[in-house]
């Protein structure tokens, strides 16, 4: 069947990256995007630092003379409703059908939701209208609360910081970051934010919450003007359920991402997929390259070419003028070798029971550890197995351990 | 050192010696208040571009060169040094290129 008509569901940096990606590979049949939002498509990182702190417009993903050129049918504004499988069309909210020949969800993720008394006054951010709406709230001076210290909530911190709000973080786990991050470099993340003034709970659970602040299990009172919460994302997976789609902690992808239904694709935060590095169970990456990467990886397997995917993941995380950067998957490693960059925290080196390279991680100025990083995310998908001895050594250029891998 | 290319605007500016760059390499280079980084790919081409990401301004001379294109350090936007043009998000705004030259032995960045 050849196919003419494809249908995107979610303008994130997932859908957005699969609509460029198909106009650039040749496809010129009819692509409609449809966005729930009604914003013109925009960065979603920028929302808990420059959008807070400079009340900055996020950074624009597609803009207008990009969807006329490229003759996208942007949806703006209306959310899909439901997922035809049997009659090949998505429903909008407001009535009418688009059917498709090719469909990519690209829902993204949601945040996790607190339950417990007082929770209807908790802010969550994912979308701009939550940056907006919490914007109002980070007034110099200002108690602000957080519950989690995740990258979310940490973000959030420096943010409200920076505006001058007194900014206590609170946390289930005994300590911050969880176990995506490792936790040479979660202390070294926690020491900055406490130099920034940051006061922080861990162990800690709420038992409730009021307009004056929130109670501890342990009976404590911590006075707060506003409550943020970033205790993770669930990904969106409503319209996939609805219509019998496989679901695994997310919608269940290959690692070409097809869905349970040939002519259903899911990509970004909303699927789970097995990666060629990390063994066979799906995996989840919530990140925002690893988004855009599938999205554009995705569009060969949407015009008839199943294309596994196998960009290395990689996030970063920007608090206060440090950055958090991961390549990898440190949860896959065995034990950890540093290397001194000259910055607060060693760079970690994540190796398996067998030596391979499957994550590196470092904390500090971008400027001081971004090569070292990106040269790393080559090491990793060249699944080298470098001596420790040579990563241990600074005065060893990685990037002579990159060329012995590709020379091999 | 400065001098003038016949009939043209552009002034000639000393950046380094020309054994200072490696191939595959890229520098910092500060003048009257802009910064530009200068590069020498691995097949011996010389090229400069602005010095700072147009996403969020950090110094791309502290990116990750590869054949022809510069990653940023920072968020892993990509651009193409020889053209300036942004191959890889979140950059999307090009870079401004400037004319290298090679002469007894100096890199020229060539500006004005
Ligand atoms: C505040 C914040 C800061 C972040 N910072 C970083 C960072 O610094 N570094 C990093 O690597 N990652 C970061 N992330 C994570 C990153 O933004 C996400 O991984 C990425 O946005 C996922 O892209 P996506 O397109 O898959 O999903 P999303 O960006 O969530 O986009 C999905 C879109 O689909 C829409 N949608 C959902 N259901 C429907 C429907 N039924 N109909 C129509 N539209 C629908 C949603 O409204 C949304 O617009 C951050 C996330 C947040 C929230
Ligand atoms: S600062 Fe260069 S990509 Fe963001």
């Amino acid at each position: 069947m050849s196919i003419r008509r494809i249908v995107i569901i979610g303008a994130g940096a997932t859908g957005t990256a699969a609509t460029r990606a198909l106009r650039a590979s040749g496809f010129d049949g009819a692509l409609a995007l449809i966005d729930g939002e009604g914003e013109t498509p925009y960065e979603r990182p920028a929302l808990s630092k420059s959008v807070l702190t400079d009340a900055a417009d996020p950074p624009v993903l597609l803009d207008a003379a990009t969807i006329a050129r490229e003759a996208i049918d942007l949806v703006s504004g209306i959310p899909a409703a439901a997922i035809d499988r049997a009659a090949r069309c998505v429903t909008l909210a407001n009535g009418p059908a688009i059917s498709y020949d090719r469909l990519l969800i690209a829902t993204g993720a949601t945040p996790r939701r607190l339950t417990l008394p007082g929770a209807e006054r908790v802010y969550y951010l994912r979308n701009l209208a939550d940056a907006r709406a919490i914007r109002t709230r980070l007034v110099p001076g200002a108690a602000i609360a957080i519950v989690g210290g995740g990258l979310i909530g940490l973000e959030l911190a420096a943010s409200a910081r920076r505006l001058g709000c007194a900014v206590t973080v609170i946390e289930a786990a005994p300590r911050i970051l969880g176990r995506a991050v490792p936790a040479r470099l979660a202390a070294a993340i926690e020491a900055r934010h406490r130099a920034s003034g940051v006061a922080f709970h861990t162990s800690a659970t709420i038992a409730s919450i009021d307009g004056a602040g929130l109670r501890l299990d342990n009976d404590a009172w911590i006075g707060a003007d506003a409550v943020i919460a970033g205790i993770g994302v669930v990904p969106e997976t409503a319209l996939a359920g609805a219509a019998g789609l496989a679901l695994d902690n997310g919608i269940a992808v290959d690692a070409a991402f097809a869905t349970s239904d040939s002519a259903i694709f899911a990509a970004g935060d909303c699927c789970a997929l097995p990666h060629r590095l990390f063994g066979t169970a799906r995996l989840r990456f919530e990140s925002w390259r690893v988004a855009g990467d599938t999205g554009a990886c995705v569009a060969a397997t949407l015009l008839g070419v199943a294309r596994p995917f196998d960009a290395v993941p990689w996030f970063w995380s920007d608090q206060y003028d440090e950055t958090l950067q991961i390549a990898g998957m440190p949860q896959f490693g065995a034990r950890i070798v540093e290397r001194a960059t000259g910055t607060a925290a060693p760079m970690l080196f994540h190796l398996a029971a067998d030596g391979r390279l499957v994550a590196a991680a470092a904390f500090g100025p971008a400027g001081a550890i971004g090569r070292d990083i990106r040269i790393a995310e080559r090491l990793i998908a060249a699944c080298a197995h470098p001596a420790p001895e040579d990563l241990a050594d600074p005065s060893r250029p990685l990037k002579v351990l990159l060329r012995g891998t590709v020379a091999a | 050192m400065i001098s003038k290319e016949n009939d043209t605007m552009t002034q000639w500016i000393d950046v380094c010696a020309a054994d200072a760059l490696e191939p595959d390499d890229v520098i910092r280079f500060d003048h009257e208040g802009q910064t530009f980084a200068v590069y020498r790919t691995s097949d011996d081409a010389y090229c400069a571009t602005d010095g700072l990401c147009t996403h969020e301004q950090v110094h791309l001379a502290d990116g990750y060169l590869e054949g022809r294109i510069i990653e940023c350090p920072k968020h892993n936007g990509r651009f193409d040094i020889m053209t300036g043009a942004a191959k890889g998000a979140p950059a999307c705004i090009d870079l401004a290129t400037y004319p290298v030259k090679v002469a007894d032995e100096r890199v020229l960045i060539g500006l004005g």
